[in-house]
């Protein structure tokens, strides 16, 4: 069973307080923590638990300057075996599309049975590279993977609908899948374990070795290009109760005994 | 005619809300535009859909074929990239749910037409269009524009526009041939399984006391679930809390779990993404508790406590249990 999963170095914005930077066009992101995607911790955690219950190779892929190596060794202490990192001053401005025509450029030439993204990356939630790369590779995908099987040459696959409904799928291999959070339980690295890979080899890919035009990836090769970034307009927003600890509690029984929460 | 066309979503014989956002969207573009609304129908037996579409959009093009009895990314894509090929629409709506995420970037790559996805803002902007949508999980927006020539496609976040009551359109039933062969698939749809249910079904509770991932540690939970039980409520979570198997799935509030409408939702440490937002929108009066004054739960919440949970929520559970005692 060889794997190869596509990953994302994303900064932590959940508990942050994010502000938008002088071009308009992205994030303050000095002071702000950066990490693997939620999505693809889930997809690299399925990936290796595959490979020790069915052996083969886990080959981690990312997109992205050196800052990414410390992904891609997060991924490496995790239990990956191989990482790659995509890197080329052409790929400035890649969009969900031309990322993804880059990432397949890469993975054609890897004897895969199984690709794996996360469904969406924390930044700028396309969730849209998943089913473009399979599309450019030919081959079936499922989205949005909450639990899998593999039988034989076949994965049987959960995918999570609304509503708590689950539709069962039957996909044949090789197959790309996208990996919703939740699918399992992501083993924790110590530093140790990523110190211990520090010295493993990241193999770095550029246009030329992809094989690709400068003019299709990058802004050139891309769909959609970002104008501005502004703060969701406030709407009347909530009435903010204040005082202290004991006071704000009295106002929420008080809040509580008026809207029938409490009788 | 300039053509607006909207992938009607459906599921167990009924149409979806998404199916009805999009077609009220469409039209409005489609009236700012001067182009006309059409939505695909794919199905088994679905005539009647085919109907209930009618007054919502100028055309109805329905594909029946037994192979779509259940939504299949491989047998809607096939039809689809017919369809739209040859018809080549201005623009297409496909709604951001489990159908859309699965089927609109590769149909889009496939017929090579740029895609915009989990769309909240669509406008007419010359020959293109001005999206807008939300990244970093909703705390920002952002606005984005086409490179390449149109046609394009767009995925429509549930929820992000309303569904307009206007006259009728009477449009016409198009059966179209389906495209589809005996071929074998890659890809096979095997059935549905059913979330398993809970001890407690929230979606019944007049007060619900709610925990997110601001909760940081399972070991806090027992503090909110002993406030939901002084307040006589239920305690229910946001999907962070089940993706850590910290409270089952049958506790979770938002698209992929339960919609809840209680009296009274307080929401304990939680951000307040759109999926959860749609889960709970209904409640009658919301009380939210953050350390983040920018959470957008503060923009749905009717009030709101800007601070420390693990000091807030011990002392608010005594209060409510000395008011329960008199």
């Amino acid at each position: 069973m060889n794997i190869v999963v596509c990953v994302k170095r994303v900064p932590e914005t959940a508990d942050a307080d994010v502000t938008i930077d002088r071009s308009g066009k992205d994030i303050e992101k000095a002071g702000l923590a950066f990490d693997l995607n939620e999505w693809d911790s889930y997809a690299i955690e399925e990936a290796i638990a595959l490979k020790e219950k069915y052996g083969g190779t886990v080959t981690v892929l990312t997109l992205g300057g050196e800052e990414s190596n410390e992904t891609l060794r997060k991924c490496l202490a995790m239990g990956a075996d191989e990482a790659l990192r995509l890197t080329d001053p052409a790929f400035a401005g890649s969009d969900a599309f031309a990322t993804a025509r880059a990432l397949a450029e890469a993975i054609r030439p890897i004897p895969y049975d199984l690709v794996l993204t996360g469904v969406q990356a924390e930044d700028d939630g396309y969730g849209q590279v998943g089913g473009v790369l399979a599309q450019l590779l030919g081959i079936p995908h499922a989205s949005l993977v909450c639990r899998l099987e593999v039988q034989d040459r076949k994965v049987r696959a959960h995918r999570e609908l609304e509503g708590g409904l689950e539709e069962v799928v039957e996909i044949d291999l090789p197959a790309l899948l996208t990996i919703q959070t939740g699918i399992n339980q992501p083993r924790y690295v110590s530093i140790m374990g990523i110190r211990k890979v520090a010295k493993k080899e990241i193999k770095v890919l550029g246009t030329k070795e992809l094989h690709l035009e400068a003019a299709e990836v990058g802004l050139s090769g891309s769909d959609l290009q970002v104008e501005q970034l502004f703060l969701p307009p406030v709407g009347e927003g909530a009435q903010i109760l204040e005082g202290n600890v004991e006071e704000v509690s009295l106002k929420v029984l008080d809040i509580l005994k008026d809207k029938g929460g409490l009788s | 005619m300039k053509e607006i066309l909207v992938l009607a979503e459906h599921r167990g014989g009924e149409l979806r809300d998404i199916t009805w956002e999009m077609l009220s969207k469409g039209r409005q573009l489609a009236e700012a535009l001067g182009a006309e609304v059409s939505v695909a129908l794919l199905g088994k037996d679905v005539k009647a859909l085919a109907e209930a579409l009618r007054p919502r959009a100028n055309r109805v093009l329905w594909v029946e074929d037994e192979r779509l009895e259940h939504f299949n990314t491989e047998t809607y894509e096939k039809v689809l990239a017919s369809l739209l090929g040859e018809r080549q629409p201005l623009l297409t709506l496909i709604g951001q749910t489990a159908t859309g995420m699965d089927l609109a970037p590769g149909l889009a790559a496939r017929l090579k037409m740029a895609l915009a996805t989990d769309c909240i803002g669509i406008e007419p902007d010359g020959e293109r269009f001005a999206i807008t949508r939300q990244v970093y999980g909703g705390k920002v927006n952002a606005r984005v524009s086409f490179l390449k020539k149109g046609p394009y496609m767009v995925t429509v976040r549930p929820g992000a526009f309303p569904v307009v009551e206007k006259d009728s359109l009477a449009g016409e039933i198009e059966p179209l041939v389906t495209p589809l062969s005996d071929e074998a698939l890659a890809r096979r749809f095997i059935g549905f399984v059913e979330a398993a249910a809970g001890e407690v079904d929230i979606s019944q509770a007049d007060v619900l006391v709610s925990v997110g991932r601001g909760i940081k540690d399972p070991e806090n939970i027992p503090m909110v679930k002993e406030l939901a039980d002084a307040l006589g409520g239920a305690l229910s979570c946001s999907r962070p809390v089940v993706d850590k198997k910290w409270l089952p799935k049958s506790c979770q509030v938002g698209t992929s779990g339960k919609t809840v409408k209680p009296k009274v939702y307080i929401a304990i440490g939680i951000s307040g993404a759109f999926q959860h937002i749609a889960g709970m929108k209904g409640a009658g009066t919301v009380i939210a508790i953050n350390k983040d004054p920018k959470a957008p739960i503060f923009n749905v919440a009717h009030y709101g406590i800007v601070g420390d949970l693990f000091k807030i929520v011990p002392v608010l559970k005594e209060k409510a249990k000395e008011w329960k005692k008199r």
